[in-house]
């Protein structure tokens, strides 16, 4: 075995986040920033050394852990989850500098709690053995739990219990399906439930388990109703590593758990799947246009992304019955890249909108207005991130739509019609946003007594700004690594199981 | 009288307490000798008992008691967990007006009395040992004797308690009538006989027999709905005999149950099963429901422990011995868990004031970091979320009976166990997220500090390493 590099960027922050907690505020914030680099630098080479000629499982590792029931500590990652661990590892560096200076209510329990969330997400898309993902992807729900509730908003308890409840209810129906499939298998290997020969009923049922853990994760209409609660209660780097990374879990769901153990019943069920995409995309756009709360406008606008990727997704069955194999790829694919590409413009909205919070303190479009007079340089980045979030060709929010749009329209005219209306619905309520906030004369006193942002804000913004940027212009840095995985999970989906 | 050796931890620990209690009546009220003596005596059993694992198992005193792997390992977590609970219970009985060092001797023979459960493999000796346990504990509730709501308490917990012996005891002369035997043993191998050696009306009198036995059990279980007696029993007795029934019993109830019904009656599982799935589903939803209405935290683990008497019967239903081990995971790890929260609200109640009120933990985290995050392990583990112990707790359940084909079972139980996390998440949100009503420190003493902590290490510790109990678990059934 060489050098365990996945374990090291799980077990890094992880430990670093107790540490960080247990010597207490006065080197919180230090320990935190040089953490989160080491995290980043630790996961660097799972992408500069990744071979992205296979679809094998890369820097593998594996222990027994739990003989009994057969468990290991097996950890491994392939072209859908590395890109999403380096996202991880970017975000957790830019919560930190976030939150250098605005946390002032026990910064080390906040950063603590930070660091050893990152670490469980990078947990949770390294896992290759289910149940050692299923308690990662538990367990990220504690430190948020907290996050939200110590340092949310004025109704954060309710938005955090809510949260909570809604995905521990949905995951635990995806944990007595892999009980159920252990039984059946003996093993909680992800790669052997792959091909664990299930029928029809079996199915089914499985595909309904892991849909109640990944659509309230992702969140899907009509069981997204906790996501707008916890991002509006949430701190602001509280949303932006919800946004960014957790919703990402659910979309990681289907495609490692839901598409290759149960392909026939996601082929069945595939209409169903793509009409409440759609109904995300279409609908939530509209509730989008009508928010008052910016926060809660880029919530909405976060499901009505992701509507994007489970419609991406699901579309590969349509495409698969025609035996349109480099359909199905470019569908996938968008989906993913739309995944990554919304980590770091949701997290960038999130945070501008953070960055406006702090000097004014509140998040309501109504009392602002013209701010790019007395902020131009933030201004700047704020259109240019509300450009990207309207899917603005050179960013990365076009490209994963882009790739979408026109699987679907392989497949049925109406449904890239009507996922093409996010163009439009996106365009209008970020645009219209920032048209209320930014342009314009400046709106009350408030906003003439602001100042731009300073270094430290600058280089948060800018780093999410080169992201956004290089993955617009040359998809291929992200694209590049997937084709391999993609391709086999296309083979492995068009064969049915039965 | 052959190997009277098997029983020396307890031969050991009853003389011990008897001159405990001896010393007891010349040291000063305010003196911790007796504490101490009383810890030492759990120590030395402990090593006793700890030295009895791996053994072969032995069966002596006329087959009415056997050691094994099973009653070595569930004897060593009773003395652990007794040694915790007089630990985090000292100072609680020093500030208040309780008669201490009957608190701590009546606490030592409730320990023989488990201890004697744990190892009994005949009729008697089993009702011996829970009667034991039983006398001693309705005297701990009472012991706070001004108290009215105690007095109740221990009123409620003696009448009821004595009725489930009532019950116990006529199943158990019905099993005698059918089989001819009071020997778990010898019943096991009558009744597994064929039909010659017993007669239909024997069977249908083993039957009866074994709906009484179960009936018993389920009283002293707390399962619903034979469980009114657990929250006023929780509530009205002084907090650290709360901690004390609500712990180290499990163990002792667990291993009765196993004895009976596995040792003695497996043959007839196909009928305890469906009255245990039953039992088990009606404590799950029961418990869960009523506990989210609860705001005295006492009343509200009373609740909860129904609940989790749930997830522990639904191991056993199964009646395989992968799920015997998953229950006897269950219980060991339910004990120390509760161990820790209750370890916590006896370090934030002091003298005159009991912290027995959810919002009488408002802003610990505040006032003592440590203290609150222990409390945050155990609430995340008695919740079933990774990575805490608990969780594995509940997947090796729910895995036995999905295997056992009780899948609807455990979707009941896993949805509950949602339902669950909700008054466990307002324990965390009372101590995180509101402010503290006071300003008076909280400083438990150093070595229940270190307790605590090291409480809340095993809880998430061995969450991260379960297999070191699994293990010990499935080796006592293999």
């Amino acid at each position: 075995m060489s050098f365990p590099i996945l374990s090291l960027t799980i077990w890094l922050p992880i430990l670093a986040g107790v540490l960080i907690i247990a010597l207490g505020d006065r080197p919180a914030r230090k320990l935190a920033g040089v953490a989160s680099i080491l995290t980043l630098l630790a996961s660097l080479p799972l992408y500069f050394g990744f071979d992205s000629g296979t679809a094998e499982m890369q820097f593998q590792e594996s222990l027994a852990w739990l003989p009994s029931f057969n468990i290991n500590y097996a950890l491994g990652v392939d072209g859908i989850s590395m890109p999403l661990i380096i996202l991880t590892t970017m975000i957790n560096v830019i919560v930190v500098i976030s939150a250098w200076q605005v946390i002032k209510d026990r910064p080390a329990m906040y950063l603590g709690a930070f660091s050893i969330m990152t670490g469980l997400m990078v947990g949770v898309f390294s896992s290759l053995d289910a149940m050692l993902f299923y308690i990662f992807f538990e367990a990220t729900l504690i430190p948020m739990f907290l996050i939200i509730g110590i340092w949310g908003g004025p109704k954060r308890v309710y938005a955090t219990v809510k949260f909570f409840l809604y995905t521990f209810l949905g995951s635990v129906f995806m944990l007595i399906a892999l009980i159920y499939m252990y039984k059946q298998g003996g093993s909680f290997s992800i790669l052997s439930l792959h091909d664990l020969p299930l029928n029809q009923d079996q199915q089914y049922w499985i595909f309904l388990a892991f849909l109640a853990a990944f659509a309230v994760k992702i969140p899907m209409w009509p069981v997204h109703t906790w996501l707008p609660d916890a991002h509006v209660e949430a701190p602001t780097a509280g949303s932006a590593v919800l946004a960014a990374v957790m919703l990402k879990m659910g979309g990681y769901g289907f495609l490692r758990f839901s598409l290759p153990i149960t392909p026939d019943a996601s082929a069945h069920m595939d209409t169903f799947m793509i009409v409440i995409s759609l109904v995300a995309v279409v609908y939530i756009g509209f509730v989008a246009l009508a928010q008052r709360d910016m926060k809660k406008l880029i919530a909405y606008s976060s499901i009505s992304h992701m509507g994007f990727v489970t419609l991406g997704i699901f579309i590969a069955f349509r495409l698969i019955a025609k035996g349109d194999d480099a359909g199905v790829a470019l569908g996938l694919e968008g989906a993913m890249i739309q995944m990554i590409s919304h980590g770091f413009i949701s997290a960038a909205m999130f945070l501008c909108v953070g960055v406006m919070y702090d000097r004014v303190h509140s998040r309501e479009i109504a009392d602002y207005g013209g701010v790019i007079n007395t902020m131009p340089i933030f201004a700047a980045f704020m259109v240019f991130f509300a450009m990207a979030n309207a899917g603005l060709p050179g960013t990365s929010g076009f490209v994963g739509e882009f790739m979408v749009i026109l699987a679907s329209f392989k497949t049925n005219f109406w449904i890239a019609f009507l996922a093409s209306l996010t163009l439009i619905l996106g365009a209008a309520y970020t645009l219209w946003m920032v048209k209320r906030v930014i342009m314009g004369p400046i709106g009350n006193d408030k906003v003439a007594a602001l100042t731009d942002i300073n270094s430290r804000e600058f280089w948060m913004l800018a780093l999410l700004a080169m992201m956004v940027l290089l993955i617009g212009v040359w998809p291929n840095v992200i694209g590049g690594v997937m084709h391999a995985s993609v391709e086999n999970l296309v083979q492995h989906i068009s064969t049915s199981k039965y | 009288m052959d190997n009277l050796q098997i029983a020396t931890p307890e031969i050991f620990l009853l003389a011990a307490t008897c001159a405990v209690l001896v010393v007891g009546l010349f040291v000063q009220a305010k003196s911790n000798t007796v504490y101490w003596l009383s810890q030492l005596t759990l120590v030395i059993t402990l090593i006793m008992s700890l030295s009895q694992i791996g053994d072969d198992a032995v069966t002596g005193l006329s087959g009415a008691y056997t050691v094994d792997v099973l009653s070595a390992s569930l004897k060593s977590w009773v003395l652990v967990i007794a040694i915790g609970i007089f630990l985090y219970s000292r100072d609680y009985v020093g500030n208040r007006k309780i008669a201490r060092s009957e608190y701590f001797v009546l606490g030592l023979f409730a320990v023989a009395g488990m201890m004697i459960m744990v190892s009994a493999t005949h009729m008697l000796s089993v009702y011996l040992g829970l009667e034991l346990l039983a006398l001693s504990q309705y005297a701990m509730v009472a012991l706070h004797r001004d108290n009215g709501l105690a007095s109740e308490a221990a009123m409620k917990y003696f009448v009821l308690g004595a009725l489930a012996s009532g019950m116990l005891l006529y199943g158990m002369s019905m099993i005698y009538g059918a089989t001819g035997s009071l020997n778990l043993t010898v019943i096991g191998d009558v009744l597994a006989g064929n039909s010659e050696t017993l007669s239909a009306e024997r069977t249908i009198g083993a039957r009866f027999g074994l709906t009484f036995l179960i009936v018993g059990l389920a009283f002293k279980l707390g399962a619903v709905p034979f469980h009114m007696w657990v929250p006023d029993v929780y509530e009205g007795a002084p907090t650290s005999v709360t901690m004390f029934i609500s712990t180290a019993p499990k163990i002792a109830a667990f291993a009765m149950l196993v004895r009976l019904l596995v040792g003695g009656l497996e043959t007839l599982s196909a009928d305890w099963q469906q009255m245990l799935a039953i039992l088990s589903a009606l404590s799950m939803v029961v418990g869960n429901l009523i506990a989210i209405a609860q705001t005295n935290i006492k009343r509200m683990f009373a609740y909860s422990t129904i609940s989790h008497v749930g997830f522990l019967l639904m191991g056993i239903v199964g009646a395989t011995n992968e799920g015997y081990s998953a229950s006897m995971f269950y219980a060991i790890t339910y004990a120390f868990t509760t161990l820790a929260a209750f370890g916590v609200i006896l370090a934030v109640s002091r003298a005159g004031f009991e912290a027995d009120q959810l919002t009488d933990l408002s802003g610990l985290g505040k006032k003592n970091a440590l203290l609150a995050g222990v409390m945050l392990l155990a609430m995340i583990s008695l919740a079933g979320v990774p990575p805490a112990v608990g969780f594995y707790a509940k997947l090796s359940v729910l895995e036995s009976a999905v295997g056992a084909g009780f899948t609807w079972l455990a979707i009941l139980g896993v949805i509950m166990s949602v339902v669950g996390a909700f008054y466990y998440l307002r324990i965390i949100k009372i101590m995180f997220f509101d402010d503290p009503a006071d300003d008076i420190e909280v400083n438990p003493a150093g070595d229940v500090t270190a307790g605590l902590a090291i409480n809340g290490l095993a809880v998430i510790g061995l969450g991260l390493a379960p297999g070191l109990i699994m293990g010990a678990c499935i080796a006592a059934f293999a």
